[in-house]
């Protein structure tokens, strides 16, 4: 390419990057200044002495804690329950000549249905269990109804990528049908298993309607909907504390991400389908 | 052992996927007939009452004076946002398929707003597109005197949907960038023998080879933006004047703050259809547009 060319690829790609670096910047920015200069003019992109006390206020006036604790180990155990469950699914769809085969082309529809269009419903069966204000709705559901289909979905198109020769071993081991999913099948699905992990992981971490629906106590609220309380006595916004805890909710979807990249690496490294 | 292999894989077949065929009977299956259900019921939640209303509900819809504007903002809420996400999310894998130094920055930074919380990154542009934030700041430093974003009655929209596409552009732009880089590059040197410019070559070989990727992407996208809640919730609440009053925050105030079950079950039942029809839609056109199944 001609040297010109390149020099406009950069200044265009430059150009776009601005909106998308710019928000998480400003987030972090002024989540360290005082509450009088989050306004100020000119914006200040770099605090002049960092007000580490926003991140302890948003902590210490609210029970952040408590609501960080709920949205990690929810979005976890729907994560590892998902893992599971679908790939115990996927695998018997891909792999077991079955009659229940024909129970997949069905459980396809639950791509097509949204969490707004069941929760009715699924807001009375909660009520009448008395189970509202729990964590059980935004836990089982989500692991076992429509957001798991893709993840069941995902991990049969793996599934049915793997050579025949490669169980015919495994039986001659004696191993069962469990034993084949659980040695045979499940370690080769490592990248598979990371795509899964990761899009689960973020979609619960993002739950937004759900917690608003079920959950009463703020001391139940998951992050979503605690970030939007943070408001003073008389309503007003408290900018700095609220861009703070925001910006410690990015902290475990990076983790998740910096891990679930290297299990996805390494498993295509593996399977030898890398260079 | 007594069992036939046949018979023992039939017995585990149906075991393995138990838990995923129960949680979809009970949790997609069952609610969605129960939708249907509520829609012709006229629901009292004080009184604890149901009493068969017919289709009353769905008259109500034809008569309720919100409902039309509902309709719209869902309309242009899906298609700006549809329109602007692929046609960003393709020129940016474009860009970043040249196989210039430095791109893995830029990828990562098209992509760094997918891991930001949904909310965290709403909240972060309600605070820069209120009156005095940030934005207007910036234009200010141009000498431009910006509008109050969120409330204003043309540019709450724009708003919502530019904040959306930055928000998940990123996710369709590498799924375009791994269709860009499976298109054979001997096609490519072929195309470019027999004279195609660049414009060309996008029309005639890029596009065709990425249609399925296209098709995938329109679909997930389309779903997605009629899905929009959080962000009306916290960036407009459906205004100025119901601008940005979208079908599920609609859905949301009378189900669960009018507490109008019924009316609020019709409204769910509406947003199904609207769903199932477009995606059936998209995938019947596939074999006018789409160029091969992959």
């Amino acid at each position: 390419m001609r040297r010109r060319a390149k020099i406009a690829c950069y200044v265009v790609m430059g150009v776009l990057a601005v909106p998308f670096v710019f928000p998480t910047w400003w987030m972090i920015t002024a989540s360290l200044l005082p509450a009088n200069e989050v306004l100020a003019y000119p914006p200040k992109l770099f605090p002049a002495s960092p007000q580490w006390e926003n991140y302890k206020t948003a902590f210490t006036d609210f029970p952040l804690a408590q609501q960080y604790f709920n949205s990690l180990y929810i979005a976890v155990l729907v994560t590892l329950g998902t893992m599971f469950f679908s790939s115990l699914a996927g695998y018997a769809f891909a792999r077991i000549r079955f009659r229940g085969e024909k129970v997949f082309g069905l459980i396809l529809i639950g791509l097509m249905v949204p969490s707004e269009v069941t929760i009715i419903p699924l807001f009375r069966l909660v009520d009448d269990l008395g189970l509202t204000n729990t964590h059980w709705p935004l836990i089982v559901v989500p692991i076992f109804g429509a957001p798991s289909v893709l993840a069941t979905f995902v991990m049969r198109q793996f599934f049915i990528t793997i050579p025949g020769e490669l169980e015919e071993a495994g039986r001659l081991d004696g191993l069962s049908r469990f034993g084949l999913y659980r040695r045979v099948a499940l370690p080769i699905a490592k990248p598979a298993l990371a795509a899964v992990a990761i899009f689960t992981f973020l979609n619960t971490w993002n739950f937004f309607l759900e917690p608003l629906v079920y959950l009463t106590d703020k001391s139940m609220f998951t992050l979503p909907v605690a970030l939007t309380q943070y408001v003073d006595v008389y309503g007003g916004h408290l900018w700095n504390v609220q861009l703070a805890a925001a910006t410690t909710t990015v902290v475990p979807v990076l983790v998740v991400f910096i891990i679930a990249q290297r299990q996805f690496v390494e498993g295509l490294a593996q399977s030898g389908l890398k260079g | 052992m007594t069992l036939t292999s046949k018979k023992r894989d039939e017995l585990a077949g149906w075991l393995f996927i138990a838990p995923q065929a129960l949680g979809f009977l009970a949790f997609v299956v069952a609610p969605l007939a129960a939708v249907v259900w509520y829609s012709v019921q006229d629901v009292n939640l004080l009184a604890g009452t149901s009493t068969f209303a017919g289709a009353d509900n769905y008259a109500k819809l034809f008569d309720d004076p919100t409902a039309p504007k509902v309709a719209r903002a869902t309309a242009i809420f899906c298609v700006g946002l549809v329109v602007l996400n692929l046609a960003l999310a393709l020129s940016l894998a474009l860009l970043l398929n040249l196989k210039l130094r430095g791109t893995t920055v830029f990828r990562t930074i098209f992509f760094s707003p997918v891991v930001v919380t949904l909310v965290a990154w709403t909240i972060v542009w309600n605070f820069l597109l209120q009156d005095n934030g940030g934005i207007n700041a910036l234009l200010q430093a141009i000498g431009v005197d910006g509008p109050n974003w969120l409330r204003g009655n043309g540019t709450a929209m724009l708003s919502v949907i530019v904040v959306q596409v930055l928000k998940n552009v990123g996710l369709n732009m590498v799924l375009f960038l791994a269709a860009l880089q499976g298109i054979p590059t001997s096609i490519m040197e072929a195309s470019q023998l027999d004279g195609a410019g660049p414009w060309r070559r996008f029309r005639s070989v890029i596009l065709p080879m990425i249609s399925p990727t296209t098709l995938l992407t329109a679909i997930i996208t389309v779903a997605g933006a009629l899905q929009v809640f959080a962000q009306i919730q916290v960036l407009t609440l459906g205004g100025p004047a119901d601008s940005t009053n979208v079908l599920v925050f609609y859905f949301y105030q009378q189900a669960f703050a009018n507490h109008d079950l019924g009316y609020g079950s019709a409204l769910a039942a509406v947003l199904f259809l609207v769903i199932l029809v477009l995606t059936l839609l998209q995938w019947r056109m596939r074999r006018r547009w789409v160029f091969h199944e992959a």
